[in-house]
């Protein structure tokens, strides 16, 4: 059965401003179901013993020094941009929000 | 519709909630070393990290973390002993990651609390939490109005902003302020305005966006104890707009529900021009956000030994420092308030550090020069006078070498570049006459030139003796000391006061 539902999915695709058919709805559902089942995975081996962690390393407090270095040009900065105008990129509206 | 503010407060009582953003005034961003500054052209502080270029990662900035704790210590905050960044999804080009980097329910410091001073009360506003996070880009958006061709709308962006540290302070919601709502929102701000100041964390200018804050505000009726939707606003961009904002927010919601009608949970805009505001897009639910844990950064896990030593280490806060200028100045409430008011403290403290008496330098920096201050529109601070030139001024009066005419017209020269208080004096010639042979002489030929005043004198009509004075003043070009020259004009007509 199923464990993510189609309205999940066009919650999700929502959230992403994907346009899905209902045929995609499904698709992706049982896509999805198939991901979470294999993550699921995991908790088999899970113990009292072990606890949840975030991250790979045992480190902590990572920091570099409040230091300034060289930025791009935004002439580099801006080569990859689909659009640009006043050395600014191009972005279509995101209608119905204001920033 | 909206109902007049104290109708809205017989039938209602506020709840608010304030969240403040600071910018930090690290010299490199929050997780790679581009630079900060405001107002740089588009695009120049900006590399792969902040760009999300495929590849790039993160690395947080110290003293952004060592600012954020100092920031949560100076709000009596705990801090925690480990906590993590997390990713804040969202989709909106402001960010080039699609994410932003902040804290969810770890947040590096909470649990605290601000006492701000509203009409002699203090008001403890509880802080719930302070985390840091990284700002975002700078959107323009550009509509079909300006008559492009295709009249499409779209936006462009400017990432220098992005990835700058940003500090968020929330406060735990705020009941019981009762009529008083929006001056305790005001001098909240305010005071963290201060305290942030004091720290020396950020430069906290509202008009540049380096303070920002958004107001919550709920209303529920008068004996009831469930608080009602709240409303977050937006845009409010200056110490007034927060006083302002809250009480439009009272007086808009206050219609809506006398109405019968509901609040909707929204974020709102606020109008500086008009004071009120208008509604924004709906609140995304918390959830939508699909917070996780960052990756790309290890947690934090501050050692308590340097927690400790940045709390011995802060600075005296604001409102100790105020009560201790007040109680060593001998100064009213009143007086206070004008000096906070002005940004004066600074100044008149290290004048009276420079050896002038507290009077004395308040006296100077609240009267004349506070004067050309309003009179140019330059700041207090950024006349071009020194706190130790006033001190040099006080000390030239209280010697007898200047009256306070001619003290004023020393300042006046040094605030024309003309040099320093010595040398004006030098050059402009303003020391007072102290030569009593110069001064009975400028006396005799004010007594000869007013024979009508110096005979009514003389007379008995001592009051006509003011007449004289000013003669001599005038005649002295106001280098004279008008007390003595009263004594020796009366003593040369033979009468007594």
């Amino acid at each position: 059965m199923s464990a993510i539902t189609r309205d999940e999915v066009a919650h999700l695709a929502r959230l992403s401003r994907l346009a899905l058919t209902d045929d995609e709805l499904d698709h992706y559902a049982t896509q999805l179901d198939a991901i979470i089942e294999a993550v699921a995975k995991v908790s088999e081996v899970a113990a009292e013993d072990v606890p949840p962690s975030s991250h790979a390393l045992p480190l902590t407090n990572v920091f570099r020094a409040d230091e300034v270095r060289q930025s791009l040009t935004p002439e580099q900065a801006l080569s990859g941009a689909p659009a640009v105008e006043d050395d600014r990129f191009q972005v279509p509206r995101i209608l119905g929000e204001e920033a | 519709m909206t109902m007049v503010y104290d109708e809205a407060l017989d039938r209602f009582e506020p709840v608010l909630g304030l969240e403040t953003h600071v910018e930090l005034g690290t010299k490199s961003k929050m997780f790679c070393g581009c630079k900060t500054a405001f107002g740089a052209p588009p695009n120049t502080q900006v590399c792969p990290t902040c760009l999300a270029l495929p590849g790039a990662l993160p690395v947080a900035n110290a003293m952004a973390i060592e600012s954020t704790i100092r920031i949560g210590l100076a709000l009596n905050c705990s801090i925690a002993e480990w906590c993590r960044f997390a990713r804040k999804n969202y989709f909106y080009p402001d960010m080039p990651k699609n994410y932003q980097i902040s804290q969810y329910d770890e947040p590096l410091c909470f649990d605290g609390y601000l006492d701000v001073e509203v009409g002699g009360e203090t008001v403890r506003i509880e802080i719930e939490r302070v985390h840091l996070e990284e700002d975002t880009g700078k959107s323009t958006h550009v509509g079909g109005a300006t008559g492009r061709i295709h009249g499409a709308d779209y936006s462009i962006v400017d990432y220098n902003r992005a990835g700058i540290p940003l500090v968020e302070i929330v406060t735990k919601p705020i009941p019981g302020t009762d009529r008083l709502a929006p001056e305790v929102a005001k001098a909240y701000v305010t005071e963290l305005r201060e305290i942030m100041r004091s720290l020396g964390v950020s430069d906290v200018r509202m008009e540049e966006g380096s303070l920002r804050c958004d107001v919550n505000v709920s209303l529920m009726p008068r004996g009831s104890s469930e608080w009602g939707t709240r409303t977050e606003t937006k845009n409010v961009n200056s110490l007034r707009s927060v006083e302002r904002a809250v009480r439009s927010e009272i007086e808009r919601q206050a219609a809506v529900l006398a109405e019968g009608g509901k609040i909707v949970q929204e974020t709102r805009h606020f109008h500086e021009d008009t004071g009120t505001t208008t509604s924004g897009r709906s609140k995304e639910e918390a959830q939508d956000y699909r917070y996780f844990p960052e990756p790309d950064l290890v947690p934090i896990a501050p050692d308590t030994a340097w927690v400790a030593e940045l709390k011995a280490g802060l600075p005296e806060l604001p409102s100790v420092r105020r009560k201790r200028l007040q109680a060593e100045w001998g100064l009213s409430d009143l007086d206070m308030q004008a000096m906070h008011n002005a940004d004066a403290f600074d100044l008149v403290e290290a004048t009276v550090a420079a050896g002038a008496p507290a009077a004395d330098a308040r006296k100077w920096w609240m009267g004349e020069l506070a004067r050309r201050a309003n009179e140019t529109g330059v700041p207090l601070a950024d006349l071009p006078i020194t706190p130790a030139q006033i001190a040099r001024v006080t000390e030239l009066v209280a010697s007898g070498a200047l009256n306070d005419k001619l003290a004023r017209e020393v300042l006046e020269g040094v605030l024309a570049g003309e040099g320093t208080p010595d040398e004006v004096v030098e050059t402009r010639g303003l020391q007072i006459v102290s030569d009593e042979g110069e001064l009975l002489a400028i006396i005799d030929q004010v007594l000869a030139d007013n024979a009508d005043a110096a005979e009514k004198v003389r007379s008995g009509k001592i009051a006509a003796a003011g007449a004289l004075v000013g003669g001599v003043m005038r005649a002295s070009k106001g280098k004279a000391d008008a007390a003595r020259a009263r004594q020796l004009i009366l003593e040369k007509l033979g009468v007594s006061e």
